[in-house]
């Protein structure tokens, strides 16, 4: 299958350029994070962390307090005489699961998560996992994998979980088109319904809402990936016999179009009607880029590494909303997926995989890009030196994807220079009650009599 | 193995990094995985620090374990002191680094740095948070804090005061004004705003002030031992305890404890008319032992509450949480399991939960006001005015900020008189506070408020064995929902007692005549 990429590729894209990697502290999240939007999307399921209490604070720490009802996450804390071997690990594990299920009789699907405790002590969730299938199913349905900061990064994280999953999958002869990555669920009604608009026939997604819709695969499954940090899930599907279909991640009104334009030659979907079902919807798109493109526009950005979205993202920002990048870091860069956003992205920027903190602030310092995206530990002190930052976990947690959602998207990074811009400009008078709605803001001191400015003047 | 879903307390080595980042010229290297960087956030997000916290993650990899662990924290080491140059350095493992046993203090004490270089032996499988800070804090002092003279005027320290904790930033300075109207100065202040070289300087106070014992205990018993500093042991948070506390300081100063008062409001508050529907509020306190100690007598006699219940997560002061409590005649609640506080309050259906950030959700959840007054914090915990909970101006604020929670006096009284008005009624909520009002569906036999535990038929409750007719459910439901749980409780507790089963409008009654005052 070739691939459709826009007419407009730049002469070189980044694909063949040399990427900077150097070896310091990372600042980044460890893969357990992803269980905070994979247990709001699978309703069935319960995540249970095996590691320390630093895990269990993290998770804490990254949801916020925010999403306080009774989680459908916790961690099984080690304590003292599991490492000593006092107790039997296993034998804990699973009286803490049998409770933990008697209480919560809607759970169907468990994910055993490994930590980096549990690795280093070697304590086998595969084999516990396997145990304790035998001793829950039907009812539920136990799985394993590592989110472990020592063997993952951030989004890597819903890979484990992903690939975790693909094995026991169902298997079908079916020609289906399956979608994979997690979605927030309005996104995934959109992306489901343009399909079905295209005329493509059965379509499932991976993950699923509950553990009765999982898709099934096999040797006529399709399948295209809706975030590209999904590496090990490809691999997994492909040895079910599954095939990927390349594409651009659908981000932006290209990056949508590219997306769906793939999945509709795999399946032979005519150019005409294509483009009747996309056009209203990219018209919309463009518009609504367009809104935050003004403030975008000949404007710098600098990506810390952080969700592995960053190549797809600068790709969007600087084709769709006119900003230049100045360097896209990203915590792992997966070619073979990123590869046809790698394309598009016009060579200038510094690639960099991996991390050294302290070395790349210097960088960013030196550059002073006006927009940088970083985690949330760097944002406020970077935003103290005045650069102005988006936080990058907000990409993650927001609805960033396909054509409804790519004005919220470059508005996302429009919204801290917009910011910047009003905090920063000259104070104006509060705008009367009255005032007739959008009317343009009155210059400082108009109708206040005198020339008077709001702050030396006060209220009337 | 213990299955937690939320937890009061962080690991050892966040407590580390409270202190770290409190400091001045203080770097810590920590030897963690990658994911525990996510720690930065909670000073530059939660706290809204314009700097990151002065640590060095050590971040090694699955690869790294059984190679050269020991060499990434010696390199780390080493880049982290040419690039920050701290005045001194302190060095430790998370639960993962514990695990591999690299031994980063005798590491660093290898590298030869220029510093002073402090071990931090933090057992992470068995402690949490505020250890990690009380000793991360005392090591500190431990290893820089010498017997020097003293000051020619009296002055002391000021001792507990970290990053991230529950209003330290103002009980600092509100406690500082209080000691000058005494006319005693603060020699240091630690951690908060301290560097080491001023920790050398500790010695020269002729005693210390223990702001919070939770993270500063430790320090100030040593001072004590080694240095001669006497220490306080009343913190004073309330009006009472801040004139106790001053008394103690007179005590040990032989200054004179009469300050000037004029700033205070909270016994005139209290005292004024509006403030009688105040009177007999049932309130249930959880967090921090100091905080729910000095908080319950608070609420008990310079406000007026009734306390229900209350308790504290952190194990180590459960001795002097059990003596307060028994001092309002109760059982004090000693856990760090979140589910369990949220059980005994939906038993004792409180009508003011004064908690931390994990309660103010529990009150959430059910329908229950609260207000914060201990760590765990939360971005909002970070106020941009100035709020103390030490001190007069403490007193003030604190009886403010619980108030807020609460409905109005008055409105209070026309939600009882006007109870059945389809849109000034109970459920809508305080009118002070954002959040549309529901209008009341008449049809329904559940009200709009939905978030009401007291309408929840077989909760936890007394229910037992009684049955409600159905005219005396609703003869309840007409009873305003801040008092509707105690007048449920109240009566299926007088019923039970006389071993009445169903119960009628007239043991409404009843009950509500046994239990007036
Ligand atoms: S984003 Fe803000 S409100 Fe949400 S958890 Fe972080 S600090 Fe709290
Ligand atoms: S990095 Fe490791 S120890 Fe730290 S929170 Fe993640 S899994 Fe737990």
């Amino acid at each position: 299958m070739s691939l459709d990429l826009p007419a407009n590729l730049p002469e070189r894209g980044c694909r063949d350029t040399p990427v900077l990697k150097q070896r310091g502290q990372r600042e980044v999240f460890c893969g357990l994070t992803g269980i905070i939007w994979l247990h709001r999307k699978m309703q069935d399921a319960f995540f249970l962390v095996v590691g320390s209490r630093t895990c269990a604070h993290l998770l804490q720490a990254a949801a916020g307090v925010m999403i306080f009802a009774e989680p459908r996450f916790g961690t099984a804390i080690l304590e003292e005489k599991d490492l000593a071997g006092l107790a039997d690990a296993n034998v804990e594990l699973d009286r803490e699961v049998a409770r933990l299920l008697a209480r919560r009789p809607d759970i169907r699907q468990l994910f055993l998560v490994g930590s980096c405790p549990s690795e280093v002590i070697k304590l086998d969730l595969a084999r516990a996992a396997e145990r304790l299938n035998g001793q829950h199913s039907p009812h539920v349905r136990v799985y394993n994998y590592s989110g472990s900061g020592i063997e993952t990064t951030f989004t890597q994280g819903e890979d484990a979980c992903l690939a975790a999953m693909v094995p026991s999958l169902p298997a079908t002869d079916k020609r289906e088109l399956l979608i994979v990555g997690a979605l927030p669920d309005v996104v995934e009604d959109q992306a489901l319904s343009l399909l079905k608009s295209l005329g493509i026939p059965v379509t499932r997604t991976l993950p699923a809402h509950r553990h009765s819709e999982l898709p099934a695969v096999g040797p006529h499954t399709v399948f295209a990936l809706v975030q590209p940090f999904l590496g090990d899930t490809h691999a997994a599907l492909t040895r079910r016999g599954a095939r990927h279909i390349p594409a651009p991640f659908p981000f932006g009104e290209e990056g949508t179009t590219a997306w769906l334009r793939a999945v509709a030659n795999e399946f032979g979907i005519p150019r005409d009607h294509f483009e009747a079902v996309t056009a209203a919807p990219r018209a919309r798109a463009l518009k609504a880029i367009a809104a935050a493109a003004t403030t975008l526009s000949g404007k710098s950005v600098f990506f810390f590494p952080d969700s592995q979205l960053e190549i797809p993202l600068a790709r969007f920002l600087t084709r769709e909303c006119g900003m230049t990048a100045i360097e896209v870091g990203t915590p792992y860069l997966q070619t073979g997926i990123v590869g046809p956003d790698l394309d598009m992205l016009a060579e200038g920027p510094t690639i960099s995989e991996g991390q050294d903190v302290d070395l790349q602030l210097d960088r960013a310092r030196a550059a002073r890009p006006d927009l940088t995206v970083c985690g949330l530990g760097l944002a406020n002190p970077l935003e103290a030196e005045g650069l102005s930052t988006k936080w990058a976990i907000e990409l993650v947690f927001t609805p960033v994807h396909f054509y409804e959602q790519a004005g919220d998207l470059a508005a996302l990074f429009a919204r801290p220079l917009r910011r910047k811009a009003i905090l920063h400009a000259p104070p104006t008078p509060i705008p009367s009650p009255q005032g007739g709605g959008a009317a343009p803001s009155p210059r400082v001191g108009e109708g206040w009599g005198g020339g008077a400015s709001a702050s030396a003047g006060g209220q009337p | 193995m213990k299955l937690t879903l939320w937890t009061y307390e962080g690991p050892t080595h966040v407590g580390a990094m409270r202190v770290a980042t409190a400091m001045k010229g203080l770097h810590y290297v920590l030897h963690a995985p990658q994911g525990d960087t996510y720690a930065d956030l909670l000073f530059t997000m939660i706290e809204r620090r314009n700097h990151r916290p002065p640590v060095t993650y050590t971040t090694f990899q699955a690869r790294d374990l059984g190679g050269d662990t020991a060499n990434l924290f010696k390199d780390a080491a080493r880049e982290a002191y040419a690039r920050f140059k701290p005045q001194a350095m302190i060095v430790g493992a998370s639960c993962t680094a514990e695990l591999i046993q690299d031994d980063p203090g005798g590491l660093a004490q290898a590298l030869g740095l220029p510093i002073p270089v402090i071990p931090l032996d933090l057992p992470s499988y068995q402690r949490k948070e505020n250890f990690g800070a009380d000793e991360t804090f005392l090591q500190i002092v431990r290893t820089l804090a010498k017997p020097v003279a003293r000051t020619d005027s009296i002055t002391c320290n000021l001792l507990g005061a970290t990053g991230l904790g529950f209003r330290h930033r103002d009980d600092v300075t509100e406690v500082t004004r209080l000691l000058a109207l005494m006319g005693i100065a603060v020699n240091v202040c630690a951690p908060f705003g301290a560097s080491p070289d001023d920790i050398t300087r500790m010695g020269a106070a002729h005693f210390n002030v223990l702001l919070y014992p939770e993270t500063g205990e430790a320090a100030a018993r040593y001072l004590e031992k080694t240095c001669g500093q006497p220490f306080t042991k009343v913190v004073p948070i309330g009006v009472g305890a801040t004139r106790d506390f001053l008394h103690e300081v007179s005590g040990l100063t032989g200054v004179s404890a009469k300050v000037d008062e004029t700033g205070l409001r909270l016994p005139w508050w209290s005292a004024s008319v509006d403030s009688t529907y105040l009177t007999g509020k049932r309130v249930f306190l959880f967090g921090d032992a100091t905080h729910v100690i000095a908080a319950a007598r608070i609420a008990a006699t310079e406000i007026g509450f009734e306390v229900v219940g209350l308790g504290c997560y952190n194990r180590e002061y459960a001795r002097p949480m059990r003596a307060a409590a028994k001092a309002h005649g109760l059982e004090a609640l000693i856990t760090d399991d979140y589910l369990e506080v949220e059980a005994e309050i939906e038993r004792l259906a409180p009508e003011l939960i004064l908690g931390t950030q994990m309660e103010r959700h529990i009150g959430k959840r059910l329908g229950i006001p609260c207000a914060v007054i201990s760590a765990p914090v939360h971005v909002q915990d970070f106020p941009a005015r100035y709020s103390p909970q030490m001190g007069f101006e403490g007193a003030n604020v604190i009886f403010d900020s619980w108030i807020h929670p609460l409905v109005m006096g008055l409105e209070e009284h026309l939600l009882t008189m006007f109870r059945e008005d389809f849109e000034f009624h109970d459920a809508a909520g305080a009118s002070h506070h954002g959040g549309k009002a529901t209008t009341r569906i008449e049809a329904e036999p559940v009200e709009a408020s939905g978030g009401d535990i007291f309408e929840q038929k077989n909760d936890t409750g007394a229910a037992g064995d009684l049955a409600w007719a159905p005219d005396a459910e609703r003869e309840l439901k007409k009873i305003p929902f801040f008092v509707r749980g105690k007048a449920r409780r109240n009566t299926e507790k007088y019923a039970a007692e006389r071993g009445v089963t169903a119960i009628s409008i007239d043991t409404l009654y009843e009950a509500k005549a046994h239990y007036a005052r």
